[in-house]
């Protein structure tokens, strides 16, 4: 026994196993207890795309990384500090990842020779024969001492089994002076109708801790709490969080909210999501394809509701033809994309930032439309709530990006109070006087912006369509100007769209600095790191994330060509530097990545500096 | 939802400023003009009915109703609304849509509308040609047609529109012709009337493109040997009373009541079974009467309604609505 505890600033833990090894539950439990504890965290799930791939293959390896501290965490971490092996396949796909010095937490019986085989290791070979020295390892028995546990409950070896996961979140939990309480209530909650399973479950999870404490000359370690802005925290993933945004700009704009979705990889949350709130008459439409869930939501934006859709890359390729008839219609909608990587099926459960320009040109016709993009899980609420805000106040549908690492990461959420949130006022017509002149569904305020007028609404009957409308009427015209007009009223009005934001700012350093850096999406916190280490070591490198991508802010020219270099890190082959070399002839260079994986800090770091070296 | 009660309409109060552009002699034109007619009659807000429309020739029907109206996109017009419906149940939504529309580039959308059984109104114009385009054979071209796209005859087996509906569980199914105007009347107001889904197959003349295509069911000397016409509670009898039909096993039979069969073996119909509905869609030979009228109607939950019990439901559970609480979630902290 001992009590030797070590206080770190920070610890990133990878845990990996089975896809049936309840890798994700114990990592979101760590997770939620962690950010109860107070520390900052982010946190990255990556599994594979098939639901039981083959067992105890490399194949078949779900992760999930945590970064937690008492300093800023700003991504899930690079190489992580500690490895958590179910098994020998989960060891091999990882161990070469770990830091030096890390640890190692492994569960001796997915070391045997049946999972040395599934792994990959060759009939001779066995990895903990050759461990690396410079690596700490705790070879738990996992397996055995649960089923231990668990030996008098009427339970079979496989229901057993089950609850391995528990067993060591509870050791780590021991390690890192985390209570049980949260996970015991979260179990409680999860198992009240089966007893025994409930009470597996807490055995496990408290013999995993009780067996921390008799192992000789045990490091534990203390991770103070983080210094975050005074407020009320939760912890969020990013499809919760964008739910959200949603549910909170229904609230606030009146608007009942209608989501029409069809499943798809890593959108679908989304739907589980807001199924759950239908007290706030959120109608959720499970479609019967991705058209089918574009065009319902815009029916149901014709009849008056705040109308949402969200797919990811494959379906946003079909509901291309719905969002121009949405264009045409000047009807709101907000369309999301959770992308991933492509093209076609791609990489379902994988990260990439490569639906860019999809957003910004991926339609016929001339047919430009607000992009905005969420830069993390928590930003995913700002974002989707902003999304709404624009979608509604100037009639248009508005695309917005997340992605697979933003939708399924997670980090705490200092959450707004309802008063906080503006209120959104979509342009509503009156219902008119008796002798009114005829209603003019294309007439326009100063912002361009057309007045919706809903079915039910006497005296303001009206037709829309995909046709080509008259200015004011809403006629269908083939009229040559007509036409022009119409199409330089539709691309100003989206313009207009730019008059709303807020003055763009550095995220870090300034104007004066010799290289400007300008990302998108979730490559905010790698840049943010990248940022601050070499500001730390004294050069002259700012930081700018866009969350508007188009329209383009009015003063972001003038910032771009204040500085010497621009370098535009994207997870994709470059989408966002065309668009900025086009708009702003700025010489920007690009660093790309196109992995499925997000960029690690370093990457950004050395990209950045080679260009300074060149300077 | 307005609270004006609904004024007294004439047919042209449902006619809109709009110059009607179908080619002239166009079977629409009766469908228009008999919409226009029976819609003051069903008592219906004006501003509470909306006609939702996907591409195609009878898709620009919208523009011609002074209601609301939507020219949405190819196929589209079911899933456009059933969005609708969902958003406001009160409204009274038509979806205008084509053989091509319906069946071909909709037919997804449109099987899915039939089974979940919204409470709206399909009219599908089958001329069994594509318009708009100018003359392609469609969906429910009959096989062997000589077309622009098919100069050695197409390939393509016929879509039977009505057996598609009942295969798709419609809760009212229903066939009728631009050219028998009081039939045609009588479907829609019944259409109208009916709570869920109302599928209704117009037979529509394209004279530019298509025409006679329906010529044995509408012309004068030659309809009485070719329809039946379906009265609940009555025999089956086509060709002046002079034939019938009965029902062999699960076989429809022509029978010759002047050569002597008995009057009390012909099939009465009853539009509540769905096996005898199925029998009266698949009367589509060449020697069969095509059946016109309502083949099935069923009273099935709707889903819009079903939609708003959850809503309501929901309410009663989880509680009213309380955005902060909802922002807060189950585990928050403070940092002070």
């Amino acid at each position: 026994m001992s009590d030797q505890t070590q206080t770190l600033p920070k610890v990133t833990i990878h845990f990996a196993g089975d896809s049936g090894d309840g890798i994700q539950l114990a990592g979101s439990q760590f997770t939620n207890t962690t950010a109860l504890a107070g520390n900052d965290l982010s946190t990255f799930p990556d599994f594979p795309a098939e639901i039981r791939a083959p067992m105890g293959t490399v194949a078949g390896v779900s992760g999930f990384q945590i970064n937690f501290g008492s300093e800023a965490i700003e991504t899930p971490g690079g190489r992580p500090d500690v490895l958590v092996a179910m098994n020998a396949a989960a060891y091999r796909k990882n161990i070469g990842n770990l830091k030096s010095g890390g640890v190692v937490v492994l569960d001796t019986a997915g070391f045997d020779k049946r999972n040395l085989k599934l792994a990959g290791y060759q009939p001779d070979e066995n990895p903990l024969a050759h461990k690396p020295d410079h690596l700490q390892f705790y070879e738990i028995e996992v397996t055995k001492l649960n089923r231990e546990a668990l030996s008098d409950l009427e339970l079979g070896r496989k229901e057993q089994d089950r609850s391995r996961n528990l067993f060591v979140l509870g050791f780590l939990y021991f390690l890192y002076h985390r209570p049980l309480q949260p996970t015991l209530d979260f179990l409680r909650d999860k198992f009240e109708s089966q007893p025994v399973v409930w009470e597996a479950n807490k055995r496990s999870l408290q013999a995993g801790h009780h067996y921390g404490d008799t192992i000789e000359a045990l490091t534990r370690y203390r991770i103070e709490k983080a210094e975050l802005p005074p407020g009320e925290y939760r912890n969020v993933t990013g499809n919760v969080a964008l739910s959200l945004g949603l549910l909170a700009a229904s609230v606030r704009s009146g608007r009942h909210l209608f989501y029409a979705g069809y499943p798809i990889t890593p959108a679908s949350d989304i739907l589980h999501e807001l199924s759950r709130h239908k007290n706030y008459g959120a109608q959720t439409f499970q479609a019967e394809d991705e058209i089918a869930a574009i065009t319902a939501a815009i029916g149901a934006s014709f009849g008056g509701q705040l109308a949402v859709t969200a797919t990811s890359g494959p379906g946003m390729a079909l509901k291309t033809e719905g969002l121009g008839l949405a264009l045409m219609l000047e009807l709101p909608l907000v369309v999301v994309n959770v992308q991933r990587g492509g093209p076609s099926t791609g990489l379902p459960t994988k990260t990439e930032q490569s639906d860019l320009q999809q957003a910004l040109y991926g339609r016929n016709g001339e047919s430009p439309l607000p992009v905005l993009a969420a830069s993390s899980p928590a930003d995913c609420f700002q974002t989707a709530f902003e999304a709404a805000r624009i979608a509604l106040e100037h009639m248009t549908p508005v695309i917005l990006l997340s992605d697979g690492y933003l939708a399924n990461g997670s980090e705490p959420w200092r959450f707004p109070s309802s008063e906080q949130l503006n209120p959104i006022q979509p342009p509503l017509a009156k219902n008119p006087q008796d002798g009114a002149a005829p209603h003019r569904p294309y007439r326009r305020d100063e912002r361009l912006v057309r007045e919706w007028a809903l079915p039910g609404q006497a005296g303001l009957e009206h037709r829309v369509g995909g046709l080509e409308k008259e200015v004011e009427t809403g006629h269908v015209s083939y009229h040559p100007e007509n036409h022009e007009t119409m199409v330089r009223l539709r691309a100003h009005k989206v313009q207009n769209v730019a008059a709303d934001y807020p003055a763009t700012q550095l995220v870090q350093g300034s104007e004066e600095d010799n290289l400007l850096i300008v990302g998108w999406g979730h490559t905010l916190g790698a840049i943010k790191v990248a940022v601050r280490r070499m500001r730390e070591k004294g050069h002259k490198v700012a930081q700018l994330h866009l969350k508007h991508i188009w329209p383009t802010a009015q003063d972001l020219p003038a910032l771009l060509q204040s500085f010497p270099q621009v370098l535009v890190p994207e997870l994709n082959d470059g989408q966002l530097i065309h668009l900025l070399r086009d708009r702003f002839l700025v010489d920007a260079q690009g660093l790309h990545k196109i992995q499925g994986r997000p960029f690690l800090a370093d990457e950004i770091e050395n990209e950045a500096l080679k260009m300074l070296s060149n300077d | 939802m307005t609270e004006t009660p609904p004024t007294k309409y004439k047919a042209k109060d449902f006619s809109s400023d709009q110059e009607v552009k179908w080619c002239p002699g166009c079977g629409d034109y009766s469908i228009l003009s008999q919409m226009q007619k029976v819609l003051p009659e069903l008592g219906i807000a004006r501003e509470n009915i909306v006609f939702v429309s996907g591409i195609g020739c009878s898709s620009r029907f919208p523009y011609y109703m002074n209601t609301y109206g939507m020219h949405s996109i190819h196929g589209r017009a079911p899933a456009v609304a059933t969005g609708l419906k969902l958003a406001n149940p009160d409204l009274s939504v038509w979806v205008i849509t084509g053989d091509g529309d319906g069946l071909s580039i909709g037919g997804n959308h449109l099987a899915h509308l039939l089974r979940r059984n919204v409470d709206v109104n399909v009219l599908l114009f089958n001329n069994e040609i594509y318009g708009l385009t100018k003359g392609q054979y469609s969906p429910t071209s009959e096989q062997g047609k000589y077309t622009k796209s098919s100069p050695l005859g197409s390939l393509d087996h016929p879509f039977n529109p009505l057996a598609f509906a009942l295969g798709s569980d419609a809760s009212f199914v229903a066939r009728t012709l631009d050219r028998d105007p009081t039939h045609l009347r009588d479907v829609l107001q019944a259409a109208e009337q009916h709570r869920g889904t109302s599928f209704v197959e117009v037979y529509q003349n394209c004279n530019v493109f298509n025409d006679g295509a329906f010529q044995i069911f509408t012309d004068k000397k030659q309809k009485a040997a070719h329809t039946v016409s379906l009265v609940p509670g009555e025999p089956l009898l086509f060709d002046e009373g002079r034939k019938g039909l009965k029902i062999n096993g699960l076989k429809p039979e022509i029978v010759d009541l002047q050569a002597g069969a008995a009057h009390d073996e012909l099939w009465v119909h009853d539009p509540e079974d769905p096996a005898k509905a199925y029998l009266l869609s698949r009367l589509f030979g060449e020697e069969e009467p095509r059946a016109l009228g309502i083949l099935y109607q069923e009273e099935r939950f709707t889903y819009e309604q079903a939609a708003q019990n959850q809503l309501q439901k929901a309410q009663e559970v989880i509680g009213p609505p309380d955005l902060d609480s909802l922002l807060r979630g189950k585990h928050s902290w403070t940092v002070s």
